[in-house]
């Protein structure tokens, strides 16, 4: 059971982000939504590398290190592209959430009724 | 850039930044020219070098980062990385395909100079995160200034 | 000529096109030149690979030159990029759309600011949509399906108006979650297979049985990808996203967005990567059915004309997915063919809408009427992009609605063939009302002043126009097994690699 306990916690970060983006009114709580379930996938991402006792796939002149001794290394590099993604899209969520402020002076998404259904 | 002493934050603050600013900036760049050999790279690099302009801006105030690096150069610095970063890719395709590292045979393992094309695309990397992260960070800020105006 | 070299081109021009734009942004007439040449160039490129392609054939690139280690490993390793029969029918139906596109906003852009922006962000969003078509690695997918995504948001929001903001708000939101739900399931397969590489995911999930997981990874993939095509659970974004963008994104969004990253990706993973199984026929079945009703019925009672066309996508692709969701042969290519029809009715109907707000300055079908005399070419266009939506013979429309009912009553899925009949004539219904409300009647006094609009936007909208009225002719053997044969074959193979 322990084993997959890092698993199960990431699945409950996951489903608070959601959470949060279903439930939030306000749009800076959904954004953090956003980023909270962006990076329970990030995470989930890092434990599907991991082996037991496994070292930083890194080469180095001083030390002889084996190729499988290291951890993955396939998804450290996708998670820095995914953290990339999720810096744009966060980024452009702030952005239009400051729009909007200046257009609504609130941050309360049910008082923004300009579209319906 | 210490004379527009009416703007920005306190002069302690602008003391320190003056102090550490350019080192920040120089880790920056020791980040992105090691990227091939240490942890970090054109990214991490870039965002360290983008972190010293914030700071300047922080500091000192629009009018004076203004001066260094304006919001017009920002996109063209961006959008210059993002071009060497793509030639560099076709042209690749000059000696075996797209993305292939032509100037792999050079250098040795472990030394600066090596791995090929890897440590040009990491500059090209950082060149397009570090405008690009400056210029939501400019973006942000003159939204709010906007803003603040507005009222 | 394509060959493994230049396959990368259909990334790396847009790309290309969209880092230039930005550089070379104050001198006039640049960006209009970058965004007309780029798209024209992946498109002719695009027609070569339809010409060039045998059936059965696929070309592969592998990016950065790591062929070499797959005798070594026994493994792919590095990212390929593949151009097969149904990536380059996509390919041709992507780019035709966008130069198109590209085309019209060389006029119609000029009612906004900063037009070099508007092009930078459309040709990365083609950037972004020709990487996932011809993409054959997982993880890579995400990241263009990612780029196509972000410069979406960005465009719907480019009136900066309130309800753009606030539909992209809500598009971005929900556009998130979904590439969230992708990747977790692609994160799910790599730790199942220890691989990205599709094909070689398809021989190692081929040789096993469906474990559970593998279930868990089904309903992501439709959920994320169900969302990213407007399926009708997910739906809810896309009638304020597509009527918010300007008129040429719109043609963009409901023409071939919500169908490279939608439609095809879903046909590529469950048909190609998992072997099509029968739970997700079913699904695929139910949904499009449900989505053809809600979207079509949804679509009658609408007054501004946008979101009555964004509806009626919501139904459209309805009838795609039930082709789909049929899965013989004859249904995957009604499917296909009325994907190939809707990119082009659609786009044109967005289009000539965009006319009427460029001349008109109205969306609002009640507001509009007897713009017939005033605007000819806008009125004969949507006419014949209209019959083509509802299903009138002779238009392309019709042939593969057809086909699709047809494959249905082949199938023997009875209740599901008079479904999609019932659906159709609805979609008759509020095709005749936009016609009806925005051309026909009286002419309004405000009107009497507008003319026909400017020649590029003229020039997009009859060559949409002719190819709804000729589209029937890809039916004819001769052309069908070059264009649409190639694509079929590429999902009736049983497990292709």
């Amino acid at each position: 059971m322990d084993a997959y306990l890092p698993y199960v916690l990431c699945l409950v970060l996951f489903c608070i982000g959601i959470y949060a983006v279903i439930s939030k009114r306000n749009i800076i709580k959904i954004i953090i939504g956003v980023i909270i379930a962006e990076y329970a996938v990030n995470l989930f991402l890092i434990l599907v590398a991991y082996k037991a006792g496994g070292r930083s796939p890194i080469f180095s002149r001083t030390q002889e290190i084996l190729p499988e001794a290291m951890v993955d290394p396939l998804p450290h590099a996708l998670v820095l592209t995914s953290i990339v993604i999720g810096l744009a899209t966060t980024a452009f969520l702030i952005a239009l959430a400051v729009r909007l402020y200046g257009k609504y002076g609130t941050f309360d998404i049910s008082r923004m009724r300009e579209l319906r259904g | 850039m210490s004379k527009e002493h009416d703007r920005g934050m306190t002069i302690i603050v602008k003391t320190v930044t003056r102090l550490t600013v350019g080192l920040i900036f120089l880790y920056g760049i020791y980040i992105i020219l090691h990227g091939h050999l240490t942890p970090g790279g054109g990214f991490a690099g870039g965002v360290i070098v983008a972190l010293s302009f914030i700071n300047v801006d922080l500091a000192f105030g629009g009018k004076v980062s203004d001066r260094i690096f304006s919001k017009g150069s920002t996109s063209v610095i961006e959008a210059l990385g993002g071009v060497m970063f793509l030639a560099l890719a076709l042209l690749g395709l000059q000696w075996g395909g797209f993305f292939d590292n032509f100037l792999h045979p050079d250098g040795e393992p472990g030394m600066l100079i090596s791995a090929g094309i890897i440590p040009l695309e990491n500059i090209a990397i950082s060149l397009k995160v570090g405008a690009g992260l400056f210029a939501i960070f400019l973006t942000l800020i003159t939204l709010q200034k906007f803003e603040s105006e507005k009222k | 000529m394509i060959t493994a070299s230049t396959i990368p081109l259909f990334v790396a021009l847009p790309l290309a096109g969209a880092f230039l734009t930005v550089l070379l942004k104050r001198i006039k007439g640049i960006p209009d030149t970058f965004g007309v040449m780029v798209t024209i160039g992946t498109f002719v490129m695009s027609v070569f690979a339809v010409i060039q392609l045998e059936i059965g054939q696929r070309i592969i690139c592998n990016i950065g030159n790591w062929g070499g280690f797959q005798e070594v490993l026994g493994k792919i390793v590095g990212i390929q990029l593949v151009v097969d029969g149904l990536t380059a029918f996509m390919l041709v139906v992507v780019n035709l759309i966008a130069f198109l596109v590209a085309v019209y906003s060389v006029n119609y852009m000029t009612r906004y600011t900063e037009k070099w922006q508007f092009y930078s962000l459309f040709l990365l969003m083609l950037a972004g949509m020709n990487g996932v078509l011809i993409t054959g690695d997982m993880f890579n997918l995400f990241v263009f399906v990612e780029i196509a995504s972000i410069a979406s948001y960005a465009l719907v929001a480019f009136g900066t108006g309130k309800r753009e903001l606030e539909a992209s708000f809500k598009y971005a939101v929900m556009g998130s979650i979904a590439s969230l739900l992708i990747l977790l399931g692609v994160i799910l397969l790599y730790s199942n297979t220890g691989t990205l590489n599709m094909a070689d995911m398809t021989r190692i999930l081929a040789g096993r049985d469906h474990p559970a997981l593998l279930y868990f990874v089904f309903a992501l993939f439709l959920a994320g990808f169900g969302l990213k095509a407007a399926l009708v659970p997910f739906h809810a974004w896309l009638p304020d996203a597509h009527p918010s963008a300007p008129a040429p994104i719109s043609a963009m969004l409901s023409g071939v967005l919500i169908k490279a990253l939608g439609v095809y990706v879903i046909a590529r993973v469950f048909y190609n990567l998992f072997g099509f199984p029968h739970e997700v026929s079913l699904i695929l079945m139910t949904l499009g059915a449900i989505s053809m009703g809600v979207g079509a019925l949804v679509a009658l009672r609408q007054w501004d004309l946008k979101r009555l066309l964004a509806y009626s996508s919501i139904s459209q692709v309805g009838f795609i997915m039930l082709g789909l969701g049929i899965g013989t042969p004859l249904a995957i290519l009604g499917a296909l063919f009325h994907l190939f029809n809707h990119s082009m009715f659609k786009s044109l109907l967005f289009l000539d809408s965009g006319a009427i707000e460029y001349a008109a300055h109205t969306r609002d079908l009640k507001e509009m009427g007897g713009l017939a005399k005033k605007m000819p070419i806008t009125n004969g266009s949507t006419i014949i992009g209209a019959m083509s939506l509802a299903g009138i013979p002779p238009f392309a429309g019709f042939w593969s609605k057809l086909i699709i009912i047809v494959a249905a009553v082949q199938a023997s899925h009875m209740k599901l063939a008079a479904w999609a009949v019932l659906m159709s004539i609805v979609t008759i219904a509020y095709v005749l009302k936009a016609v009806r409300f925005a051309f026909l009647g009286e002419l309004k006094k405000q009107f009497a002043n507008i003319t026909e609009v400017p020649a590029f936007m003229r020039v997009s909208l009859i060559i949409l126009a002719l190819v709804c009225l000729f589209g029937g002719l890809l039916l004819i053997p001769d052309l069908r097994n070059g264009f649409l044969g190639q694509a079929v074959e590429v999902l009736t193979r049983v497990s292709g690699v």
